[in-house]
């Protein structure tokens, strides 16, 4: 009868002796991995600019409408990017499918992933913000 | 009661008056209050307790709470039963997995009813579905278990493509059973330690975390994702494996099982373990059949009923497995069961491993999966194709399928009906922990409330599951 329990207790003692497997999170952050989905930023091109067309893929795939694209026309022919691009961070579920539909590779997802706010309107991220990410 | 906002606290009905108490409102502060206090503490003195019955107990009886098996018929009015004490256990209680409120009607520390009151995490989610295209569906899938998402994932996605008509490559199914069955053991491994925790045994939660933890890192390097890989697509997979991860998931099958050893040096022989668990929540064949309970609460009784078996998907007739079963149907059975199933998913995993061809992950069908995104970069017509197939989704045939699987808590079916357009008309999920929660009610009768615990946890609830 006191057999079992002092045996538990003894593998309990023995993980005393162990490392922590713990970490201590706000100061030391876990490494995520590289595929990990984090918060979504867009892309620039190697001349600088901004990599989207403004093809609305990722808006139409998004299964929580998180994605609003405003295009616009540029001044050379057959030029088109977006005036605004906003993604709404409070409503983003991070499932990666803009990234996937994106057919210019223009929107992808970092690694980041912490969202706690004060206030929500902070969420919501535009064209600058998210070519900042 | 209404649900907003009110704390759920006991509600005192009606009851007795003792002499030294001045009014009922006395009666109920000093109930309600959790203290003891002078009058509350003479009434337990003079054996009149709080649930007491009327006459029944005399001052020099034994203490009123003495009698902790006594039967109660339960169809008798409430009226009948002035000193019963309605009691809500949840909907923010830690032990009731979730946001589960379950309505006991005490008499002393005995059951005489309990009715869970679900619907609290209801996201309406098979109404969701109705307004997406089937890819755009598989994120909600992900959230209806989300402690197995990708057991999720492939009920739906099997049920696609039988729809379809489509068979992915051999590689996919493979890697499918494997995720599959990590998700086994990761729910397994939640379920073990929340069950032992609330049970009073704290240690086993951290250790089954650790391992836990170890297969989360390892869904996120496949995937991306924790909780949600979402990770199994229609029609194959979303990405190859990573460089390097079977070795990881070898080693996680090979350490594994040593693990293990330590939850069973802490609860199988545990004395207190088995007191809590032998003998409870006591299920027979007849009533796992009636209530149309599946998975590891029904194999715990003895019937050896799964899936994976009894109607082999993504190849599971391949492996070389077995279906643990219990003999006594009760908590201690089931939690040997669960642990054994763990062992035989390490197997199961180990196999596939050996056995993981190399070939596509995906169908090669361009209304179906995307095309490769260096052909999207170059190809004008891999474009257009991947242009109609966001745009548009995947046309589905006009029928409908049933097709289950098994997930980590019981069996999960999804009943899927297409009108030929690229968004189901309806989808229908049978999800297990909704059939097995309806049996609850019928194993807390005439239990101790202490048990009620046990028999949430035994039956292995998740209400997102439960309310979707």
């Amino acid at each position: 009868m006191i057999g079992p329990l002092l045996k538990g207790l003894g593998k309990t003692l023995e993980q005393m002796f162990r490392k922590p497997i713990t970490i201590e999170y706000p100061e030391r952050k876990r490494e995520v991995s590289e595929r990990f989905r984090g918060h979504p930023r867009l892309l620039r091109d190697e001349n600088g600019r901004i990599k989207c067309v403004a093809c609305h893929l990722c808006e139409t795939i998004c299964p929580s409408k998180a994605i609003t694209v405003e295009p616009e026309g540029g001044e050379e022919m057959h030029d088109k990017h977006p005036r605004e691009f906003i993604v709404d961070l409070a409503r983003c579920i991070f499932c990666g499918f803009c990234q996937e539909a994106c057919p210019k590779g223009a929107i992808m997802l970092n690694r980041k992933y912490e969202l706690a706010q004060y206030r929500r309107d902070v969420l919501v991220y535009h064209k600058e913000k998210l070519l900042e990410e | 009661m209404g649900r907003g906002g009110v704390y759920p606290r006991p509600l005192i009905t009606r009851c007795k008056r003792h002499p030294k108490e001045k009014s009922l409102s006395q009666v109920k502060e000093n109930r309600t209050r959790g203290e003891i206090r002078p009058v509350l503490a003479q009434r337990y003195a003079d054996g009149w307790g709080v649930g007491a019955k009327r006459g029944r107990l005399q001052p020099s009886a034994s203490p009123p709470f003495a009698a902790t098996r006594r039967q109660v018929s339960v169809e008798k009015p409430m009226s009948q039963y002035p000193e019963r004490l309605i009691l809500n256990v949840g909907p923010q209680h830690p032990s009731t997995h979730g946001v589960l409120r379950v309505v006991v009607e005490l008499e002393g520390e005995v059951v005489v009813r309990c009715t869970p009151d679900i619907g609290y995490l209801h996201r309406g989610i098979e109404k969701l579905m109705e307004a997406r295209t089937y890819q755009q569906c598989l994120p909600l899938t992900d959230r209806i278990d989300y402690l197995a998402g990708s057991a999720n994932n492939l009920g739906f996605v099997l049920a696609v493509e039988k729809l379809l008509g489509v068979e992915v490559p051999p590689r996919a199914r493979y890697i499918r059973v494997i995720i599959a069955e990590m998700t086994r053991i990761a729910s397994h491994l939640f379920w073990l330690g929340t069950h032992a925790h609330d049970l009073g045994a704290m240690t086993p939660l951290f250790y089954a975390f650790r391992e836990r933890e170890q297969l989360m890192d390892l869904f996120e390097a496949v995937a991306g994702g924790r909780l949600f890989p979402c990770y199994f697509r229609i029609g194959g997979l979303a990405r190859d494996l990573p460089d390097g991860w079977t070795t990881e998931v070898r080693e996680f099958c090979r350490t594994f099982p040593d693990k293990m050893k330590d939850y069973e040096t802490l609860l199988t022989r545990n004395p207190i373990w088995i007191r809590r668990t032998r003998d409870v929540g006591v299920l027979t064949v007849d009533e796992v059949l009636d209530y149309g309970l599946s998975g590891p609460v029904a194999r715990g009784s003895g019937i050896a009923w799964d899936v994976r078996r009894a109607d082999p998907y993504c190849g599971y007739e391949e492996f070389d497995f077995v279906v643990p079963v219990g003999q006594n149907g009760d908590t201690y059975d089931r939690y040997l069961v669960r642990l054994e199933e763990m062992r035989q998913s390490c197997r199961i995993i180990e196999q596939a491993l050996d056995r993981l061809p190399e070939g596509d992950i995906a169908v090669d069908d361009p209304t179906i999966t995307y095309p490769k995104k260096t052909d999207v970069y170059t190809r004008i017509e891999s474009l257009i194709q991947h242009f109609l197939l966001v745009e548009e989704g995947i046309r589905v045939p006009e029928g409908e399928v049933f097709h289950h699987t098994e997930a980590p808590k019981g069996e999960l079916a999804f009943f899927i009906v297409s009108d030929g357009t690229s968004r189901p008309f309806r989808v229908r999920a049978r999800t297990p922990s909704f059939v097995n929660l309806q049996v609850l009610s019928k194993l807390a009768e005439g239990r101790l409330l202490a048990d009620l615990i046990a028999l949430i946890g035994t039956i292995d609830i998740v209400l997102a599951d439960v309310d979707r």
